[in-house]
């Protein structure tokens, strides 16, 4: 008895600590925010801010290129978001479900593409973007991003995990493909769907490298190229603090917004990787 | 052949139209990128005009030989990059995973309450973006920051993070009167001196390190819990009875149990590790004296800070290859241990 106690109470001890350590910095990311330079210098680690000042966030969005970030953030996710769902449930839908010659094949090349490690895609893309014409636009911003490999892989294998009864029968009713897929498939696979749009809001709202490699121009900046010029760029680093830290937090805010109220489905997503392996 | 007409109708046309829009953009942004880069790493293309047409001086394989048998700074930027990326690799990889394992272990204990708390607050920090955390960190480890702060409690004087270029190794053997022994700084390989080689992390990598196990062990854990839950409860209560205690029971039931999830995160975690950038580029940009210069940073650097893309684009498929081969050798290890 006693060593049961002793060690709830150790587990308890340890998950503590552990908390501690991976929401403070979140805490003293907001605290600072709200702080004034010279206070956020002498302490940083006190979670109050004295005196209480908004002068960061005001100049966030008044001396910084902040609200056209963010406009640009917000178009980027929305149009990428509903271009993976459409475009990932439909592959997805067909790879698993309707036969046609060459099926295997772009699976097996879908698999390929998976393993591509992303971060060796920086100079291709700026290439092709380059010579289709297409660097420093919404057009580079957007399109190469609208389809992702693991997204069509997560359609499928949800697919294939549904029974086909209700398709086939539709199809004895005489519905053809489009028609079952939009009245029959879809309002089943709403589960996959919800996973795989918060996936992908996600992905291009946090999505940094190919900014990188696609605009220049920063009226086309999204936010975490915004905040990464902020950083290393003209302002300097050194100083400014309660400014940077401001707008990591307000960059910060949708996808925390989004985590607290799907928690359940991005538990599933990170399973879902368990069962590749 | 009979099945495709019938009850399916013929599906040719559909299903080439559904996965149309998505071969076309993998087609176009994916594959035909590495292809042209696979070009452009052959050539000396600057930037300037399409590297596509005949004015662009074939160069061969002479990008990917600089990288390894010229003497010069290309090889040397490229090895020192090579060495930063496996220190951080060493430290990362069994940092993230036995920290994931050790919280799975522990918000998975059934006596404990508020589980939930626990799980999404380690799991949060890997949801955010990696440029608004870097932002965060990058004020943690400043000069007179929250870390030096925490440090002077325990009177420890702590270092300036972001500017001290030395190798942890290095530090610990000066405590041991080890300086630049000279055969180790006179000889060397591949354009570093062993010397060189041994540094281990420098202090500016060492708070990139803790950064992206912060981050990433969220993730990890979320996977060994799933594993966990998996784990049959009759196995643990046979290996009670048989009188196993609470280490023995880790040790010879639940871990065995937990092998292709390890297997799994640890392969997740070297295929990631390799290809750590954005830290680097909001964090240190390389810096201190190169030494948190990673060849992922450094293939962007070399072609879009000294337009010399041929050179960049062989870099990125040098270390496309490392992370393929790590994935393999990896793989077969695994298997030839469970055969």
């Amino acid at each position: 008895m006693i060593r049961t106690l002793a060690s709830r109470f150790l587990g308890y001890a340890i998950l503590i600590f552990f908390a501690l350590v991976f929401l403070y910095p979140f805490v003293i990311q907001i605290a600072n925010s709200f702080k004034t330079e010279a206070n956020a210098a002498d302490n940083p680690l006190s979670p109050i801010p004295s005196p209480f000042v908004t002068d960061s966030l005001v100049r966030i969005f008044e001396g910084t290129g902040f609200p056209t970030w963010l406009g640009n953030s917000v178009l980027v996710t929305v149009v990428v978001t509903i271009g993976r769902v459409a475009f990932a449930s439909m592959a997805g839908y067909a790879l698993s479900r309707l036969r046609f010659p060459g099926r295997r094949a772009l699976f097996a090349g879908l698999l390929a593409l998976m393993a591509v490690p992303p971060v060796v895609l920086l100079i291709p893309k700026f290439l092709v973007l380059n010579q289709l014409g297409m660097y420093n636009s919404y057009a580079g911003l957007i399109v190469p991003l609208l389809a992702d490999a693991t997204g069509i892989f997560v359609m499928k294998q949800f697919f294939d995990s549904v029974p086909v009864s209700v398709e086939e029968a539709a199809r004895i009713d005489g519905a053809g493909s489009f028609r079952i897929f939009w009245s029959v498939v879809l309002p089943m696979a709403k589960p996959a769907l919800i996973t795989l749009t918060i996936l992908s809001f996600t992905g291009s709202w946090n999505e940094f490298p190919h900014t990188l490699v696609s605009v220049q121009d920063p009226g086309l900046f999204t936010l975490p190229r915004g905040l990464a010029d902020l950083v290393s760029g003209s302002l300097g680093a050194g100083t400014q603090y309660p400014l940077k830290l401001g707008a990591a937090l307000l960059a910060t805010i949708p996808v925390a917004i989004i985590f607290v109220i799907f928690q359940r489905y991005f538990v599933r997503d990170a399973s879902a990787g368990a069962d590749k392996g | 052949m009979f099945s495709r007409k019938g009850i399916r109708g013929n599906e040719q046309p559909a299903g080439w139209l559904f996965v149309a829009p998505a071969v076309l953009i993998l087609g176009l942004f994916m594959l035909l990128p590495i292809l042209m880069a696979l070009w452009v790493s052959l050539t000396r293309w600057n930037g300037q005009g399409s590297p596509f047409t005949g004015d662009v001086p074939f160069a061969g394989l002479d990008n990917y030989t600089r990288l390894f048998t010229d003497e010069g700074l290309a090889r040397q930027d490229f090895m020192t990059s090579i060495r930063n990326n496996a220190y951080y690799v060493f430290f990362v990889v069994p940092i993230q995973t036995v920290l994931a394992l050790g919280l799975a272990l522990i918000v998975n204990n059934r006596l404990l309450k508020g589980k939930g708390f626990f799980r999404t607050a380690f799991y949060f920090p890997s949801v955010t973006s990696s440029v608004a955390i870097s932002v965060v960190f990058l004020f943690m480890f400043a000069n007179g920051g929250a870390i030096n702060a925490i440090l002077a409690v325990f009177g420890i004087e702590g270092p300036q993070w972001f500017s001290d270029p030395r190798g942890l190794l290095h530090i610990v053997l000066s405590k041991f009167g080890v300086s630049s022994p000279s055969p180790l700084v006179d000889h060397g390989v591949f354009g570093l001196s062993w010397w060189d080689w041994l540094s281990g992390p420098s202090v500016a990598m060492c708070a990139i390190i803790s950064l992206v196990v912060w981050t990433t062990s969220g993730t990890f854990m979320v996977m060994f819990l799933a594993a966990l839950q998996n784990v049959p409860v009759q196995l643990e209560e046979a290996g009670r009875i048989d009188g196993a205690n609470r280490w023995q029971l880790l040790r010879h039931v639940i871990l065995p149990q937990l092998r292709p999830t390890t297997f799994l995160v640890v392969t997740l975690g070297l295929i990631g590790t390799w290809q750590v950038f954005d830290q680097i580029y909001v964090m240190s940009q390389g810096n201190p004296a190169k030494t948190t210069l990673t060849p992922a940073f450094l293939s962007y650097r070399t072609a879009f800070r000294d337009f010399d893309y041929g050179s960049g684009a062989a870099i990125s498929f040098v270390l496309f290859l490392i992370i393929v081969l790590l994935t393999l050798l990896q793989r077969r290890i695994t298997r030839e241990r469970d055969s």
